[in-house]
């Protein structure tokens, strides 16, 4: 008991060491406790920083938006209203505090939909492509560098000239020809942007990867006779997961910026309502040239929002991962 | 491995990822829903028409025909003819690559003066509050999606003060001799200014981030030590010592953002009515003009990829510290 005790703040032990001495949880609470842990030392470290906090705080507000859409928006966002005469609006209509008609929170378009309703349901496909380009390119980042690092010589190499491929390629063009030619779903823009994101993960982390598999707690594993999967799974994946994470959070801005940009270009899903797209509406139909501000200028701000709050947790781990940053502020 | 091993190498690499990108242009091509000659004919044509174009086309050929004759073509810059037009590909192409170039010349010049120099600063007042804001202002231009940037220097500065034209690269009734008279007047100025400004925003955090990075680590240096022992004043160490030692990193870096900002400007061009191969690009596609569209995301990746390669052979040229291994 008294070694667990000495060992349980560290992510690396490796508990399995101690299986059945003086321990009857079974072989998965260990395993919950163990993430837990990982999860529960990331949070302490994070939090010191306020904009780390507030970035956190934001995207957390942004999600319950979304979960909550449906409660939260007035109307439904491709609904066209009436106004109060009864006849379909058909030019934009100012914000019930700036005396326009029909009480809309941020007015109309100029098609005669409820801008607050568009913004609150916009926040659904954001999130789910900046987490999905998260989750994604963070996850298979990860495993080539895992791969390639840890295995070296022709595999590395011929992983490495698919990183160095897809350096190759404009990301925001490269995002809009694979959409044009795999139809303006949803799932094919997430796609297109985790093809090209993953790269940059992997390629840092590789060098991480390399540099721990000389390390001696990783000799001392294979000379133990440790197979190549526990090496990478127990040994080297812990050690690389906080710049897992970092890429993650970077991942979460890219990704709904990549996402923004195509539907502002008019090629992402016609059917479903997004920032991008409503940015989109408000070019084509000039709202910049009549100052309908409360058209463009929220969905914007929103945008902002989300990707900056991923990009400041993406520097909150970037301090963390390299103590040299956090020496030198 | 040597200075010269190391530039052949990165030779074949640059060759083998030209290769590559072509045929992943070829191969999504093919894997486009639907027969391919149904997007360029009518339903209306004759038989006979269909089959002359189908073979001008070469689209009856086998796969590998088609494979090898695109591939050859493209290291020829021949995209074939426009869909939509029927002019060559070529042609368009280089017309509008000059009107991108100049758009993202002055925005990089704008974005690299400006951030280097506020790199300097930041870096030489960390622990500041100064610093802070910096590296946050930083963080926010970049989150902020560029389109939307240009939307609002429209709304604010063409439609509510009225100091910048809406759309567009020249006025209308202007039509000058040359590409060169063109940019050499005022009023192509007057267009440029907007969205070189605003892809300048956008572009402007990262060489700030990286000089400030580069700042903290010369200035720990004794040297800096020395100059300030000396006596000199504050600003000529931190911007004729400091700074030109931590100016390395930041030519590879731009270099390479050079090749990514081209990527950048399709949204800028689109909001500004820019005249571009970006903006040319993404009506291509819209239209499902092919040919165009192929053409034009090739000259887009060989800019990344040439300015990639670049930045990786200058960096053994300019730092000589620089191990290749």
């Amino acid at each position: 008991m008294g070694i667990q005790d000495e060992t349980a703040d560290s992510i690396y032990t490796d508990l399995d060491e101690y299986a059945g001495v003086d321990d009857d949880r079974s072989e998965w609470s260990r395993f919950i406790a163990r993430w837990r842990e990982t999860f529960a030392s990331q949070w302490r470290l994070l939090k010191q920083d306020t904009l780390v906090v507030f970035g956190i705080v934001t995207i957390a507000f942004f999600a319950l938006v979304a979960v909550l859409a449906p409660y939260i928006a007035p109307h439904s966002p491709l609904e066209r209203q009436y106004g109060d005469d009864g006849v379909l609006i058909s030019q934009w209509h100012e914000p019930f505090w700036l005396g326009g008609e029909g009480g809309h929170i941020l007015g109309t378009t100029a098609e005669g939909y409820d801008i607050f309703s568009q913004l609150v349901f916009g926040t659904r496909p954001a999130l789910i492509v900046g987490f999905a380009a998260a989750v994604i390119t963070a996850t298979f980042g990860t495993m080539v560098a895992l791969v390639a690092g840890y295995y070296g010589g022709r595999v590395d190499d011929v992983l490495m000239r698919l990183v160095d491929i897809a350096y190759g390629l404009p990301l925001l063009p490269t995002v809009i020809l694979m959409v044009a030619y795999l139809g303006p779903s949803f799932f094919n823009v997430i796609i297109a942007v985790c093809l090209l994101q993953w790269r940059s993960s992997a390629r840092v982390i590789r060098s991480q990867v390399l540099s721990l598999r000389e390390r001696p707690f990783v000799q001392s594993a294979r000379v133990a006779g440790a197979s190549d999967w526990r090496i990478i799974s127990r040994h080297i994946a812990p050690n690389v997961l906080p710049l897992t994470f970092l890429y993650a959070a970077f991942a979460i801005g890219w990704g709904i910026l990549t996402e923004a940009g195509v539907s502002f270009l008019g090629l992402g899903d016609p059917s479903q309502v997004s920032w991008g797209t409503m940015l989109q509406s408000s070019h084509t139909y000039n709202a910049m040239s009549h100052g309908v501000w409360w058209w463009f200028v929220p969905p914007g701000i929103c945008i902002a929002l989300v990707v900056i709050s991923g990009f400041l947790i993406g520097r909150g781990y970037e301090e963390i991962t390299n103590p040299k940053l956090r020496r030198r502020n | 491995m040597g200075k010269t091993e190391f530039a052949i190498r990165r030779t074949f690499q640059l060759v083998l990822t030209l290769w590559a990108v072509g045929t992943l242009l070829f191969v999504i091509f093919r894997l486009m829903p639907g027969d391919p000659t149904s997007y360029i004919l009518s339903p209306g044509m004759d038989a006979e028409a269909r089959q002359a174009i189908v073979e001008d086309f070469g689209l009856n050929a086998p796969v590998h025909e088609q494979y090898i004759s695109f591939l050859t073509n493209a290291v020829v810059l021949d995209f074939g003819r426009s869909f939509h037009t029927s002019e060559p590909v070529q042609d368009v192409l280089f017309r509008l690559i000059p009107n991108t170039l100049v758009l993202m010349l002055a925005a990089f010049v704008m974005a690299y003066g400006i951030g280097i120099v506020l790199g300097v600063f930041v870096g030489a007042n960390r622990g500041t509050r100064f610093e802070k804001g910096g590296i946050v202002l930083a963080l926010v231009q970049r989150s902020m999606p560029t389109f939307w940037v240009g939307i609002l220097v429209l709304w604010i500065f063409g439609a509510w003060l009225g100091v910048i034209p809406m759309s567009g690269m020249r006025s209308a009734g202007e039509s000058p001799e040359s590409f060169l008279h063109m940019v050499a007047s005022l009023d192509f100025f007057w267009h440029l200014i907007a969205p070189a400004a605003c892809l300048a925003f956008y572009s402007m955090g990262y060489p700030l981030l990286l000089m400030r990075n580069s700042m903290l680590e010369i200035l720990g240096e004794e040297f800096i030590d020395v100059c300030e022992a000396k006596g000199l004043k504050r600003r000529t160490v931190l911007f004729k010592h400091a700074a030109r030692n931590a100016f390395l990193p930041i030519v590879t870096a731009a270099a390479v953002s050079l090749g990514f900002a081209v990527g950048g400007s399709v949204l800028i061009e689109t909001v500004f009515g820019w005249p571009g191969l970006g903006r040319e690009m993404v009506r291509a596609v819209i239209r499902r003009d092919f040919p165009v569209a192929q053409g034009a995301f090739v000259m887009l990746a060989g800019l990344v990829i040439t300015m990639n390669f670049v930045a990786d052979l200058a960096y053994g040229y300019l730092d000589p510290r620089v191990t290749y291994d």
